[in-house]
């Protein structure tokens, strides 16, 4: 549901992603994918195989010393060179992300209801008491208990479960066309991971929203996405839906990788069948 | 100190009185200074040779706070730490040096726990250096047979921890924690830091050296499927409670607390 | 935000942060340890020669340049060479004792202060704060009250201030240490703690303690030069850069070398000290250390 014109082609179209660092190790190698409007695609690798640089190019988020090449369209906005001020306007209107500490994502120093208020103003243009009540929504919208307790509290006075939901929530604000989660789940329990997952899924599926899904776990991008892109040593190896590389992985790499997952879940499986 | 009354059984009632525990915790409770609650309370379990053990839970749960206790890390403000039957007396060094080489440790983050101004081969030399078991001639062979019993090429001993990855820094410390032949190796999270594939050979790894060298681990980890492929015996624990323990298969194939049943169904599975 | 830089393989070297191209490191270590070397060799000099005594007054008040006088004389008619290599082996000394001082006391307090656990952890930083927040003029005047105006009682008052900053930074740093899992690990290994602090803790905080160190060396010589600026230093006839500056102050506008000369040479030391603390920093920080064979 995005306000501004649905651009012809893909939401984000990757070709030739190149990330080298100033002293020329190449860091993300002539990457190119695609997510449709609506989709979502589930970057899979290991650490060091580039998949959260990818992300960070796609925003055009790079940290110094490092350069993309190659062409990121996002909406229609050619990303790559394209000057720092322009970018702020894209980024939460087309693209949001949510990374996997929110710790370091959330301003330790401002409670969190502001935190949510700004994007969410920017992008409505709501005021006080109507703006305060959008907030509040916008908790409830990611199941948050108690908004009105959360909106008061500082990010280090609520667990990092329900850190992970209010950036989740910051991200919805403006409800963008794609939203990128870079292992949003890996620094949470199992248990709230599951519920967090569920949220992610229901939350964009009544938005049809486009997600580019981030992880080192098969089993957690299996459970959202739709197609995955496996990388290793920032190319990629393997593409193609969930279920055929999950079951039928045919890259030598991918098939270790879901060995290795699968060893691990066989021993569980012995002693607690599904 | 008064003994803590023994209680008639081990935590386990029907269950033939086994081999006496190599560790055991009776009925212990840690509170922080300042704290206005215990961390853990009540909690009694043994590990028995042989019988590998998994503490799980979640973040919270005191899982760490027991690892402590059972490295002699930190002492209960109730309850009793035993060792081979005797309580753990820290001032007892003849007991203190018995007990830090019948158990060593392997930690969760593989960077933290290497000391990066020292050669691999002294990092791996502490135990047998610090317990006055070798001189340093006498431990480099025993240090070299470590490495390559982890599976590390013969000059690691000579680099320095920032020349390896991750899964190779866990074998390191693995191979300190095994050098001097402990009897129990303590574990926390010890993959969970690891790729999946690293993890699959880390784990690989530690159940080799379980059976070759009749290790009993207790392995502190919220991975369900990594205790299934390690341990016989697991207990839970929920915010400092523990909520039920027994043998892993039951404990997981039919686990009789709700928290339990959570658990096991949040471990994300991939689509058959 | 940080990124992770992991192993592209298992074989590669993981957290390798991105290397000090070494040329430059070098380059920088090098321009310090040129500059404060030349410094230093004046003061070895001095040591042995002196163009003239120190007390010589011959050569004339305020007399320009010649006749043997390298730089012309002070206002007193002492040359102002002779003067400036005094004051160069003064500085190095001002520089070397406080920051012995300051090394000896505050490695002690800090390694100490970071052990301590509860009420005494607390009342020991804030004893370190409130010694740092104690003007070291201050602290000066109350030793040279104490004792006497010598360069001893500046060394000793300028090592006492900086041994409280050095405290409060190795305190922080044995504690970062001490929360590591490998201390940890020397426990469990049955390391006793003299041990682990000589094989662990020290070893991983000397990087940092050196640069520091280096840094308090620059800032002792300009310590001692703003003490014997107001007469709380070495007392006459030893020239201190900041007595040369203080007396030359009045006649400034007729007779400049006597002013400019010593500060150049303080700023020299300074920048030198500084540029071997910086080149310091990037040579032994682990992280941007390479492989050594």
């Amino acid at each position: 549901m995005t306000l501004h014109d649905t651009p012809r082609g893909p939401l984000l179209d990757v070709r030739g992603l190149t990330v080298r660092t100033d002293d020329g190790r190449v860091l993300v190698d002539d990457l190119s994918f695609t997510v449709d409007s609506g989709e979502r695609l589930g970057l899979i690798g290991e650490s060091g195989s580039g998949k959260s640089l990818t992300t960070l190019a796609v925003l055009g988020l790079l940290p110094d010393g490092m350069t993309a090449t190659g062409s990121v369209e996002l909406a229609g906005t050619q990303i790559i060179g394209t000057p720092e001020k322009r970018l702020t306007a894209v980024r939460g209107r087309d693209a949001a992300v949510v990374f996997q500490e929110p710790l370091t994502a959330l301003d330790p120093l401002m409670r969190m209801g502001r935190q949510i208020a700004e994007p969410l103003a920017r992008r409505t243009g709501l005021r006080g008491r109507d703006l305060r009540n959008a907030v509040t929504e916008a908790l409830v919208r990611v199941r948050l208990p108690e908004p009105d307790r959360i909106a008061r509290a500082f990010p280090h006075e609520i667990s990092g479960g329900q850190r992970q939901r209010v950036a989740l929530a910051m991200a919805l604000a403006c409800d963008p066309g794609l939203l990128i989660a870079d292992e949003p789940t890996t620094a949470l329990d199992v248990s709230v991971q599951a519920e967090m997952l569920d949220l992610l899924d229901t939350l964009v599926r009544e938005r049809e929203m486009a997600v580019l899904f981030v992880s080192h776990d098969l089993a957690v991008v299996a459970r959202v996405t739709d197609r995955v892109l496996v990388m290793k040593d920032g190319r990629a190896v393997e593409e193609g839906p969930v279920l055929d590389v999950v079951t039928a992985p045919r890259a030598a790499y991918t098939k270790a990788l879901v060995t290795g997952a699968r060893k691990l879940e066989s021993a569980l499986d012995l002693r607690s069948p599904r | 100190m008064t003994p803590v009354p023994e209680p008639k059984d081990a935590p386990e009632p029907g269950g033939a009185p086994g081999p006496t525990p190599v560790l055991e915790l009776t009925d212990v409770a840690v509170r922080y200074r300042g704290a206005d609650t215990d961390v853990v309370r009540g909690v009694s379990l043994a590990v028995e040779p042989g019988r590998s053990l998994a503490l799980v839970g979640e973040s919270g749960a005191g899982k760490t706070t027991l690892l402590r206790l059972l490295l002699g890390l930190a002492r209960p403000t109730a309850g009793t730490v035993r060792f081979d039957g005797e309580p753990l007396a820290p001032r007892d060094r003849q007991q203190m040096r018995r007990f830090r080489r019948g158990v060593q440790c392997v930690f969760q983050d593989p960077y933290s726990s290497l000391d990066p101004s020292r050669r691999v081969a002294a990092i791996v030399a502490e135990p047998l250096r610090s317990l006055g078991l070798d001189s340093r001639t006498s431990a480099a062979p025993k240090v070299a047979a470590a490495l390559e019993r982890v599976g590390l090429p013969a000059d690691a001993g000579s680099r320095y921890p920032h020349e390896f990855s991750g899964g190779q820094r866990q074998r390191i410390a693995i191979a300190r924690a095994i050098v001097c032949d402990p009897r129990v190796l303590l574990a926390d999270e010890p993959v969970s830091a690891l790729d999946v594939t690293t993890r699959v050979k880390v784990v690989d790894l530690l159940a080799e050296l379980k059976e070759e060298r009749r290790l009993t681990l207790v392995m502190v980890s919220h991975d369900l499927s990594v205790v299934a492929s390690l341990c016989e015996r697991t207990a839970v624990l929920e915010r400092g409670r523990l909520v039920e323990q027994g043998d892993t298969d039951q404990v997981l194939g039919d686990p009789a607390h709700p928290y339990t049943r959570r658990l096991i169904d949040s471990v994300p599975r991939l689509p058959v | 935000m940080t990124l992770p830089s992991p192993p592209l393989q298992e074989t590669e070297p993981t957290r390798s942060t991105t290397p000090v191209p070494r040329r430059r490191r070098s380059a920088t270590l090098l321009a310090g340890c040129a500059l404060t070397a030349l410094i230093a060799l004046f003061a070895l000099v001095s040591l042995v020669w002196l163009p003239f005594d120190a007390d010589d007054t011959s050569g004339g008040r305020l007399a320009g340049p010649g006749d043997g006088h390298l730089l012309g004389t002070d206002k007193l008619g002492r040359d102002l060479f002779t003067q400036l290599m005094t004051g160069s082996r003064i500085a190095v000394e001002a520089g070397l004792g406080s920051v012995a001082v300051a090394a000896l006391l505050g490695v002690t307090l800090g390694v100490l202060a970071a052990f301590a656990q509860g009420w005494l952890d607390d009342t020991l930083a804030a004893f370190l704060d409130i010694l740092i927040a104690f003007p070291t003029l201050l602290l000066a005047m109350l030793v040279v009250a104490a004792r006497s105006a010598t360069l001893g009682s500046a060394i000793l008052a300028i090592g006492l201030a900086q041994s409280a900053v050095v405290a409060r930074l190795v305190r922080i740093l044995v504690k970062r240490v001490l929360a590591q899992d490998y201390v940890t690990a020397a426990r469990t290994s049955g390391t006793s703690w003299p041990r682990t602090v000589a094989g662990h803790v020290l070893p991983n905080i000397w990087p940092t303690l050196v640069v520091n160190l280096a840094l308090q060396f620059g800032l002792a010589v300009l310590a001692e030069a703003g003490l014997s600026y107001l007469g709380l230093g070495a007392p006459p006839p030893n020239a201190s850069w900041g007595r040369m500056l203080q007396e030359a102050q009045a006649t400034f506008t007729t007779a400049p070398a006597g002013a400019l000369a010593p500060g150049i040479l303080l700023v020299v030391l300074v920048i030198g000290v500084n540029l071997i603390a910086d080149g310091l920093r990037d040579t032994l920080d682990p992280a941007t250390r390479r492989r050594r064979t």
